[in-house]
């Protein structure tokens, strides 16, 4: 892509990280024999992946400008309630619901917005006051209970497939492509990735910094919203505090896909990467009977193998 | 001595310590209105004893933060901790309230120690490092118990939860005391006030927090300090990990990880910064008392629990959105722009 | 302090024989000998890349010299071999950003070192107060030692960094363009405090690009070029115009290159009583098509403002702004740049620049809706084709446009910054201090592009530190101070010697 903001020094990342797929593909394909590699076993991926892929990818765009979005997944645990609570207790249709849904996560969004590009809080406090605004109002609405049994129109988002392909994956594979042209092909990607690298340049230079990081985190949070819909259908329930555990994990997949977390370098092709990478290491797991937290802790010593690497040959250069 | 600490840390007594101080007491004022009980000596050593586990932690939240990073393990370290410690307390029945408190101790620094020497190698921002160490902690440790809870303790590790400092008597006769632990959190604030005021180890934490660049050409030892401020928080999870066991009796291996970001809040609500170099053990024991005394006033007003987490959130937009206004105020006034 | 003995005073100090550095293949330092005498000020000049901070590096340890170097103070052979070496010897640098802790008190500042010392277990607040007084004392400073540092102005500020370096009892004290944040006046105080160490016996080295006031304060000169001492003078045996053709081997004229003056009068912007509480006061002046017009006047004396204030960015309070005769109100950067006004700020590589980002993307920051196609997509053949032609033009030399700005030299990064601008197509730059810490060779090719974009027609708002810089090169000088214009002159009208001096009082 010769019109990606990132330069062309930046491309080995995306190769390690397509090498780092391979190699940790062809692992899992021999202990377990193969079955990793079984229609079935692509498609548990395929459905699982979407939920932790979604939430990355919202929290991309904040990490792309130097902040972070600690609220995502708080965001995306109301939005489903309201779409759980339209759908129960209003008795609205899943369309309506749906929209409902990601029009809060709009609201929440220019919220966090207004509190970060506005009033100029730094990101991290005003999202981390938001994350637990956000689960307060989740848990007073639903006094900590789950709501659940939802029409089967809606649960086809969630268990559907099209052609044999999951429908949570084609969500997701869209959200992914959208962004992708939101950020490499539209003015305001080329004012994000640059502003994320050095906001006062890019203020001297006529970019109206408050606004394109407002809509950065319309956008995170309109992402964060979609999530929900996937994570509700999945789950055929929403709750106040599911998947909290995620929170850290986008932040974690977000850095391993090759996002700077102090801004300006990033790219939707290596968040992709990085996600599916963790998913494979998830399901091999599973195959195997291995438990999900060896996983986990096996995700976190790959982000820290992947940045001592970083270093050493970084230091080898200088 | 006194008037020289509120010479010093001028700025930032009046700006946070006095606010703080400030809405505790037009709080307390209202919710003794509300309900009387919430004036009583019973009440205050019941909503201290309870948020020793908080308060013991964000102190050394708080001493990372002055650094200039940030540590979100803690949760992690601090189970780890408290499990070995209930692990060989009850297998080998080690009836000794002493090395019981002694054993989560080394572990918290050891694994503090793995944090301070990731963050200084590496040089990628703490937040990064401390959330893959705490997958890789906290994933090994729900491997290795296979999530199963630990109870049953040697009684002398049941008996010191019982202890009180001094106990007295309510007017109807109940008794009720001072928590031995409460004292712990509060030796523990003088501590953490001594080390960053009075040892020189605490002016370089808060000199590498205000200018990393001018520390390092200054000739102080970043990555000592560094160590030492990551082994100083594992230190304090360890020994909230104790109290945290013997309140409760029991050790969950899941039921401390995901409060990360309470302590966080609690440390930044006490006035601590996120970008290094201010802060002090004064704000953040007085932030974790505002926290303690919403939980404890919306209980006395028979409010769901759950509203808690609405005003606490709410209170920490809303004192950042007034230290931001007031940071544009004088930026303004100086004839500054700010970029972001 | 006892006097100093004629016969230790011939004696240098410092000594460096044949010291040089390679970095890789390339040369940055080649046999230089250099000599510090005790309470001696000693000015080093040279452009960029000329060797000065590789030879401030050695002395101070950061780097080892080559072998075959020998070090020597107080005429015994010495190792610098980090910098904590150097600073034991008694040499310390205090870095053009300062390295203050600014959460930290004065007294905390100046006497730090204490921190390091093993027998210090304890912090006695009362003893470092009483130290750092002690030390500020001797030198005449009066500054509370409780005050946090970032309360403070940063010439005072400047004066701390100063007083930390005497309080580990320095006795060579390398400045580092000490003077390019400070007012005139501030620069007077600087000054009589440099003299006052000297009184003491201590030396100081003098690193500056502004050769009036190296002139002024130092008492030796060396000039480096290339790498190599291109020799040490006395203050009284060069002047300005010799140490330049010194620094830079060819000779550069600080006569006007101005040819004609503007004859056209057509308005492109006026201002009209435009205020701004605290900042500027009833300013009031107008642009001509293809005039240049100087703006001068000390630091804080509201310039920026009122150049920030047109580009959108500092909205005033009240006023009237007329561009090409009509009343605007500007409100952002995006108006400005619509109506076709630029901004080339002070600090390019802080302010102009996204170092990190392709040639390409700086280049197009400032027109992307000019490269908005179909459905609201960026163009990619119109973004190349624009950014190529923009390196044309301005003969920017890069591999391609995709590389990073960083890659790139300072001067055409500078090319970028101003390209950018251009393709605008705007009807007034404001320049602010366009040659701040540049060096004498590339001060003059800016002045060259000035020159000849005004001879196409675009104005421009020149702002400056230096009074001989807008006598040379803009039609016309307004002098602004305490917030307001206090005069207005043509070149011919007015000299050197009289605009610093209105400037001064």
């Amino acid at each position: 892509m010769p019109n990606n903001p990132l330069s062309k020094a930046r491309d080995p990342q995306i190769l390690i990280l397509i090498f780092i797929l391979i190699f940790i593909s062809i692992f899992f394909g021999v202990l377990t024999g193969g079955r990793i590699l079984t229609v079935q076993s692509l498609q548990a991926i395929a459905f699982q992946l979407p939920l932790l892929g979604l939430l990355t990818l919202a929290q991309m765009t904040p990490m792309l400008t130097g902040g972070i979005d600690l609220s995502v997944v708080s965001t995306a645990n109301l939005a489903g309630i309201i779409i759980a609570i339209s759908m129960t207790q209003l008795g609205l249709s899943p369309l309506l619901a749906i929209i409902l849904g990601l029009a809060l996560s709009l609201g929440l969004g220019a919220l966090k917005g207004f509190l970060v590009a506005f009033i100029s809080i730094p990101a991290i406090i005003a999202t981390l006051g938001m994350m637990i605004f956000i689960r307060g109002v989740a848990l007073v609405i639903t006094k900590g209970y789950v709501i659940a049994g939802f029409p089967s129109g809606f649960l086809f988002l969630g268990d559907g497939t099209i052609l044999g392909v999951p429908l949570p994956f084609i969500i997701f594979l869209i959200s992914a492509i959208v962004l992708y042209i939101l950020l490499n092909r539209t003015r305001f990607g080329i004012e994000l990735y640059l502003l994320g690298s050095n906001p006062t340049a890019t203020l001297f230079s006529g970019v109206n910094n408050r606004w394109v990081t407002f809509r950065v985190y319309l956008l995170s949070s309109f992402l964060a919203g979609i999530a929900s819909i996937v994570m509700t259908a999945r789950f055929n329930a929403a709750q106040a505090d599911y998947g909290e555990s995620y929170l850290l994990l986008t932040v974690l997949a977000c850095v391993l896909g090759g996002v700077n977390p102090s801004g300006g370098f990033g790219r939707v092709s290596g968040l992709v990467l990085s996600t599916v990478i963790l998913q494979v290491v998830a399901t091999g797991f599973n195959l195997l009977r291995l438990s999900s937290h060896l996983a986990s802790a096996l995700w976190g010593i790959i982000l820290i193998l992947a940045i001592v690497t970083n270093r050493l040959i970084l230091a080898r250069e200088s | 001595m006194k008037e020289r600490f509120i010479l010093i840390d001028k700025r930032i007594f009046r700006q946070t310590e006095f606010y703080l101080l400030g809405i505790i007491a037009v709080l307390s004022f209202f919710l003794t209105l509300i309900n009387p009980k919430f004036l009583t000596l019973e009440n205050w050593f019941d909503l201290l004893r309870s948020n020793v586990f908080l308060g013991i932690v964000a102190l050394g939240e708080l001493v990372v933060l002055i650094s200039g990073g940030i540590d979100v393990s803690f949760t992690a370290t601090a189970t780890i901790a408290q499990y070995i410690m209930g692990l060989i307390i009850s297998t080998y029945y080690i009836d000794n309230v002493l090395i019981a408190f002694l054993i989560p101790i080394p572990i918290g620094i050891a694994l503090g120690a793995i944090n301070g020497v990731l963050v200084h190698y590496t040089r990628v921002h703490p937040v990064i490092i401390t959330i893959s160490t705490l997958n890789v902690f906290f994933g090994f440790l729900m491997f290795l118990s296979g999530g199963k809870w630990l109870y049953n303790f040697p009684p002398s590790f049941r008996n010191f939860a019982r202890v009180q400092a001094f106990s007295l008597t309510n007017p109807k006769g109940g008794e009720y005391g001072f928590s031995i632990f409460i004292l712990f959190w509060i030796g523990l604030a003088i501590l953490t006030w001594v080390i960053l005021k009075y040892l020189p180890i605490g002016r370089k934490i808060y000199a590498i927090g205000g200018n990393r660049e001018a520390a390092r050409r200054a000739g102080f030892n970043l990555f000592r300090i560094q160590l030492f401020v990551y082994c100083f928080m594992g230190a304090l999870a360890g020994i909230a990990s104790f109290v945290h066991a013997e309140l409760n009796q029991m050790i969950q291996p899941n039921s401390l990880v995901g409060r990360e970001l309470d302590v966080l809040a609690a440390a930044i609500l006490g006035g601590a910064s996120v970008f290094g170099g201010a802060g002090s053990a004064l704000g953040v024991f007085l932030g974790v008392c505002l926290i303690a005394i919403i939980k404890n006033g919306l209980i006395l007003m028979r409010a769901p629990a759950y509203w808690h987490e609405v005003i606490m959130g709410a209170i920490i937009v809303g004192a950042a959105a007034i230290n931001a206004y007031q940071r544009k105020l004088k930026a303004k006034r100086e004839g500054e722009i700010i970029a972001q | 302090m006892p006097a100093i003995s004629q016969e230790t005073q011939t004696k240098p100090y410092l000594a460096l024989h044949q010291v040089s550095k390679k970095y890789g293949g390339v040369v940055a330092l080649k046999g230089v000998d250099f000599t510090i005498l005790p309470g001696e000020i000693h000015g080093l000049v040279g452009e960029n890349g000329s060797g000065k901070s590789t030879l401030v590096k050695i002395i101070t340890g950061v780097v080892r010299p080559e072998k075959g170097a020998r070090i020597e103070i107080n005429g015994q052979k010495v190792e610098i071999s980090n910098p904590f070496a150097a600073f034991c010897l008694g040499i310390q640098v205090v870095h053009q950003d300062l390295s203050l802790f600014p959460n930290l008190s004065v007294a905390e500042n100046i006497v730090y070192h204490r921190y390091l010392e093993k027998s210090q277990r304890v912090v006695n607040w009362r003893a470092i107060e009483a130290e750092a007084t002690q030390i500020m004392d001797k030198l005449g400073v009066e500054l509370s030692p409780q005050v946090e540092v970032s309360h403070l102005p940063v010439a005072d500020q400047q004066l701390v960094a100063i007083c930390r370096a005497i309080a580990s009892e320095a006795r060579l004290i390398i400045l580092d363009e000490p003077t390019s944040s400070l007012t005139r006046r501030e620069v007077n105080r600087l000054f009589s405090f440099l003299k006052e160490l000297k009184a003491q016996g201590i030396s100081v080295l003098f690193i500056s690009h502004r050769l009036d006031e190296v002139l002024e304060i130092s008492d030796r000169i060396t000039v480096f070029r290339d790498g190599q001492k291109v020799g040490t003078f006395n203050q009284e045996e060069v002047d300005k115009n010799r140490l330049s053709f010194l620094m830079t081997g060819k000779e550069i004229s600080f006569h006007p290159v101005k040819g004609t003056t503007s004859e056209s009068k057509t308005e492109v912007l006026k201002l009209e009583n435009l205020t701004k509480k605290g900042q500027y006061e009833k300013v009031s002046f107008s642009v001509y098509r293809g005039e240049i017009l100087g703006l001068i006047g000390p630091r804080g004396a509201g310039r920026s403002e009122v150049a920030l204030t047109i580009f959108g960015l500092n909205p005033a309070d009240e006023g009237k702004i007329y561009f090409e005769g009509k009343s605007v109100v500007i409100d952002s950067a995006q108006r400005a740049i619509q109506l076709g006004i630029g901004y080339v700020p002070e600090n390019r590589l802080l302010q102009g620049l996204v170092l990190e980002h392709s040639v390409e993307n700086n280049l197009v920051i400032t027109v992307l809706d000019q490269i908005i196609g179909k459905a609201g997509l960026t163009d990619q053949q119109k973004k190349r084709n624009l950014s190529q032609k923009a390196v044309r033009d301005f003969n920017i030399k890069t591999e391609t446009v995709e590389v990073p700005v960083k890659t790139l030299s300072g001067g055409n990064q500078q090319k970028v910054v101003l390209a950018k601008w251009m393709l605008t197509s705007p009807h007034l730059l404001l320049l602010d201090n366009p040659t701040h810490g540049v060096d004498v060779a590339a001060k003059e090719s800016i002045y060259q592009s000035i020159k000849e974009l005004s001879q196409r027609g675009l104005s421009f708002i020149f702002i400056s530190d230096e009074e001989i810089e807008v006598l040379n090169n803009c039609d016309r000088i307004l002098v602004m101070k305490n917030g307001q214009i206090i005069g207005e002159f043509s070149p011919a009208e007015v000299s050197e010697e009289e605009l610093r001096k209105m400037i001064l009082e």
